[in-house]
């Protein structure tokens, strides 16, 4: 009984806690309250955490080297995009069909793919993210290279907040459950766990479609608040940037991706008057996170209300 | 009743590049059986156990499983079948925690959907818990209940291998296969596993098939021996056959027996 108590009270005190924080967001968005440029980084953010935590999935629980993951956004901006702008239709349904089209990418490219192992794995998930980009640029009917222009901006603060909390809630509940224990057996020893009667291939290609999925949220999210989408926008360096957020995070960390996404976010957006500071002080905190704390800031960690508790319990 | 042939091997081949690693291995087990096999170093006793479980796929030959043909088969697959194997040179998930290593050779046996692990459906609850008392019954037979929260990677050898023993017995295996489950512990400590290895036999109605270099561990466990050299079966019988064997002697035992 103590047990169902304690579940709901954790629950119901997270649930506050969020609604709060959206309650707050959307006051100051509606009062006038919250300049543009805030504005501009908290939808970043939202698109970032749903980046870093939907790659981690891939790359720090299954333990699968993916540099493709803004292919993945790319699929799901541009359905996004012809769905609403194009097609006229909802916005959910953009959303949606967003979210399957990455995933169904994602199954495409993870069949062949999830054989190969560490380097061959990164480099064959690196070129497919080219060639998403590269067919892009080459499609007339998404106007190549110039892109998607005049997208509608219906990416309020609402989508963006439960689109990531949404991300989140699932990849956690997927993560801490019997099906989350086989993906991370995979990362620990792919052998073993298939000895022990896994189906490795099977959940490498779960944890890889559901990433990919979550990368076509975040990119159908990011073309309706940007208003504009080029091919260019999704190459290999914004692969390389969740990738950056994910390892500093700690691998195997959601709330490690989650700290790292929101503090590279903050970040960027701080230093966008100095490009060039920006890309050196960046370098160099990786360089630093890497030789004085190689597994991430939270190495597999999570930060749970149990380390408040235990705090709150010291003090008392 | 007829006693039945649990697993049947018969001819199985496997050779890596020119080097013949196992040839013409004939082997039989029947239900409840606990045979031994033995061989001097190199003799492919494990290559044996890989090609039984899937790791390798022999040449030729068919290993015969409840009336099954198992070769070709995934892993996994094999394991679902029934058959659960321990490995010599440890392979723990080693940065999860004992009772999480336990709970991951459940997972062929999830009581819950995917769907409802994500919308935490009561039925994933129940699963949960489901997980946890199995898992916990299992270390509780081997006396680890106390170290489910510690990591793998930091318990003491001889803890490890009788995790190891515990993850396979996890996927409710037929027949279990144990890859030198002695290797490294002091005497007190390989009786005990005797102990242990009789002791779930009957308990959970296995048939176990072990390699194992210490001689009093099969000598003392094993009802039927297999003796493997340069991988070919060279003599088949109980422990006191074994010990009188001439050609056992001369490739095995040597001198010290004699």
């Amino acid at each position: 009984m103590q047990k169902v108590n304690n579940k709901w009270i954790k629950l119901g005190v997270e649930v506050l806690i969020l609604a709060a924080l959206f309650t707050l967001v959307q006051y100051l968005i509606t009062a006038g309250l919250l300049k543009q440029y805030y504005q501009i980084s908290l939808a970043s953010m939202c698109i970032n955490v749903i980046l870093a935590v939907s790659l981690s999935l891939i790359n720090g629980f299954t333990g699968q080297l993916s540099l493709g993951h803004a292919g993945f956004m790319a699929v799901g901006a541009y359905i996004a995009a012809i769905m609403t702008n194009m097609l006229d239709l909802p916005f959910i349904t953009g959303i949606v069909a967003a979210c399957l089209g990455a995933g169904l990418a994602g199954f495409i490219i993870g069949v062949p793919t999830l054989r190969l192992k560490g380097d061959y794995l990164a480099i064959a998930t690196l070129a497919f993210g080219e060639i998403i980009r590269v067919t892009l640029q080459n499609i007339d009917y998404v106007n190549g290279p110039a892109g998607i222009m005049g997208i509608s901006k219906l990416s309020t603060w609402s989508w963006l907040f439960g689109g990531a909390i949404i991300t989140i809630v699932v990849i956690v509940n997927l993560v801490n459950s019997s099906y989350g224990r086989a993906i991370i057996s995979i990362r620990e020893d792919e052998i073993a766990s298939e000895l022990m009667g896994i189906n490795t291939t099977k959940y490498k290609v779960l944890a890889f479609v559901v990433g990919a999925g979550f990368a076509g949220l975040a990119g159908a999210l990011y073309a309706h608040y940007f208003y504009i989408i080029k091919p260019e926008t999704f190459n290999f360096l914004k692969s390389f940037d969740i990738l950056v957020m994910v390892v500093l995070g700690g691998l195997g960390s959601t709330t490690g991706a989650i700290i790292a996404a929101l503090f590279i976010t903050a970040l960027t957006a701080a230093l966008q008057s100095f490009p060039a500071i920006r890309m050196v002080l960046y370098a160099l905190i990786l360089i630093i996170v890497m030789i004085y704390r190689p597994q991430g800031l939270m190495g597999n960690k999570e930060l749970s209300m149990k380390i408040f508790g235990r705090i709150w319990g010291g003090r008392n | 009743m007829d006693e039945i042939n649990l697993m049947e091997i018969s001819k199985l081949d496997k050779s890596f590049g020119g080097l013949s690693a196992v040839q013409d291995f004939n082997f039989q087990i029947d239900e409840n059986e606990l045979v031994g096999l033995i061989g001097p170093n190199g003799a492919g006793k494990t290559t044996v156990f890989n090609l039984i479980t899937g790791v390798y796929k022999p040449d030729n030959g068919c290993i015969m499983f409840k009336g099954e043909n198992l070769v070709g088969m995934a892993p996994y697959t094999i394991c679902a079948k029934g058959v659960a194997r321990t490995f010599q040179n440890i392979r723990l998930f080693n940065d999860l925690s004992v009772l999480d290593n336990v709970k991951i050779a459940t997972h062929k046996n999830v009581p819950y959907g995917l769907m409802s692990a994500i919308l935490r459906t009561p039925g994933f609850y129940r699963g949960e818990e489901e997980i946890e008392t199995e898992a916990l019954k299992y270390l509780e037979i081997f006396n680890l209940k106390n170290k489910k929260d510690e990591l793998a990677k930091n318990l003491p050898y001889g803890e490890q291998r009788r995790i190891e023993i515990v993850r396979a017995l996890a996927t409710r295996p037929l027949l279990l296969i144990l890859d030198e489950p002695a290797a490294g512990m002091n005497p007190q400590e390989t009786q005990e596993l005797m102990e242990l290895i009789r002791y779930i036999r009957h308990e959970f109605n296995l048939t176990i098939l072990l390699i194992e270099h210490d001689m009093s561990l099969v000598m003392g466990v094993c009802e039927r021996l297999y003796v493997l050299d340069y991988g070919q079966i060279i003599a088949e019988g109980t422990p006191s056959e074994i010990r009188s064997n001439k050609r056992v002697i001369e490739a095995y035992l040597g001198e010290d027996v004699g």
